[in-house]
């Protein structure tokens, strides 16, 4: 329990503390999605800092609280990369730190189009008793959760995961299609899995007047998501399914917050997955790394 | 204890790209630091815009709260590059500029929807069209008697 309140309190002092030191927040107007990714990345040289959570039920087993703290910090106008920290508590077990990733995300085309594509590229280093469920892939099930954390953690994975990202904003609407494949590094076979999200703003237009509660800093929509099982038996036979309500508000202090209910559509999948995120943007975080570095030539 | 150290290494290595980067986006600069940090040519991209989109006209020209509520997004979205009054900063160029201010509103609009990307203008299409056109609005509502003086090359 104490590492799980250091693991939390990390990611929101992190998201309190590090903004004290750069210019003033840009309003983020991030996606509401937790899984799905849409084709906007980071704006350049801008630094978000989200801290994510997930509570899942387990029939059988014991009900979890996830969480992660992501670093995503936008290198060029074409490449977001992300870093990321996983930490998960099991009630009636424990709490463990559960690993680290990298995601890159390139932008491939320069102008927009009907639908746009950008790849995605993730490394993972993460043991067994990782919940985060910030993707569904191979035949991931519910049962697998049942292994307690102390055996869990023993596994080590080290996976590398490829995204298609496919996405259009039409009328308001944002309409994302992600396709995953993910190869565990030691001798597994490359798993699948999607993910479907469709999003708009409440209102279009924005407001002459500064305000927090306008319709205009909500964006509401859904997301789907599962596994498509493994290269030798491909499909969705043996996998967990989702469908979830999504919701950001985007407040005008530069804070975001995300809220989702999921639920699991088939009998492998977990009943109901509740999560919820917190994010800041940082404008101008790599020009102040620069003339950090500048003042000592 | 060696996802520890990993993750300090991957935190280190996440720090020192983004110092090279950060640098690289700086070398244009003249030796003394001073001086925008972008290609003057970024204007020219205004007259890349396929004829269709340079002929739209603004849906939200007659609305009378579009430029205040244009104000708001520049503020929000784009002063941190094109500085607080649109006169430019080190990362991007002033849009009271000639270049822009003679652009036709289907013009910015469609730098707006598309980027530069190449050129480190974020896509824009993230926000809804009517806000894009909000924005538009504020731009050209720029144009004023101190647009002469500005200059369309940044200066050295």
């Amino acid at each position: 329990m104490i590492l799980f309140c250091r693991l939390v309190l990390l990611g929101l002092f992190s998201l309190s503390v590090l903004p004290l030191f750069f210019p003033p927040p840009a309003l983020a107007q991030e996606s509401p999605y937790f899984v799905a990714y849409d084709h906007y990345l980071e704006e350049p040289g801008n630094l978000e800092i989200e801290y994510f959570s997930t509570y899942g039920t387990q029939r059988v087993g014991n009900n979890f609280h996830a969480f992660w703290t992501e670093f995503e910090y936008g290198a060029t106008a074409w490449w977001t990369t992300e870093f990321y920290l996983d930490g998960q508590t099991t009630f009636h077990d424990s709490t463990v730190f559960t690993g680290f990733r990298w995601e890159n995300r390139f932008r491939l085309l320069k102008h927009e189009h009907f639908i746009n594509p950008v790849l995605y590229v993730e490394y993972e280093n993460k043991n067994g008793a990782d919940k985060i469920l910030k993707e569904v892939e191979g035949h991931d099930v519910e049962s697998d959760f049942l292994v307690s954390n102390a055996e869990a953690r023993k596994d080590h994975i080290h996976e590398i995961e490829l995204k298609l990202i496919l996405s259009s904003t039409f009328k308001g609407w944002n309409l994302s299609e992600n396709t995953l494949a993910a190869k565990n590094l030691s001798n597994s076979p490359w798993e699948f899995g999607y993910a479907l999200g469709a999003s708009r703003p409440l209102a279009l237009k924005a407001s002459a007047k500064r305000c927090t509660f306008c319709p205009q800093n909500f964006i509401g929509g859904v997301e789907m998501y599962g596994g498509l099982g493994d290269r030798h038996s491909f499909g969705f036979h043996d996998t967990s399914q989702y469908l979830a309500s999504v919701l950001a508000w985007n407040l005008p202090s530069g804070w975001e917050l995300r809220i989702s209910s999921g639920f699991g559509l088939n009998d492998n999948s977990h009943r109901f997955l509740m999560r919820w995120g917190v994010s800041r943007e940082i404008t101008g975080f790599g020009s102040m790394v620069s003339r950090l570095f500048e003042g000592r030539k | 204890m060696k996802a520890v150290a990993a993750a300090l290494a991957v935190c280190t290595s996440f720090l020192a790209v983004s110092v090279v980067l950060a640098q690289s986006r700086n070398s244009g600069k003249p030796a003394d630091g001073t001086g925008p940090n972008y290609d003057p040519a970024i204007y020219a991209e205004l007259q890349k815009a396929p004829e269709k989109a340079r002929n739209r006209a603004n849906p939200l020209e007659n609305d009378p709260d579009a430029v205040a509520a244009g104000a708001i997004l520049f503020e929000q979205h784009c002063a941190e590059c094109h500085g607080d009054a649109a006169r430019g900063g080190t990362k991007a160029p002033s849009l009271r500029a000639a270049e822009v201010q003679g652009a036709t509103p289907g013009a910015i609009f469609w730098i707006l929807t598309n980027g530069v990307v190449r050129k480190g203008m974020p896509v824009w299409s993230k926000l809804p069209e009517p806000r894009r056109w909000q924005l538009v609005r504020y731009i050209k509502s720029l144009a004023g008697p101190d647009q002469a003086a500005e200059s369309s090359a940044p200066k050295p």
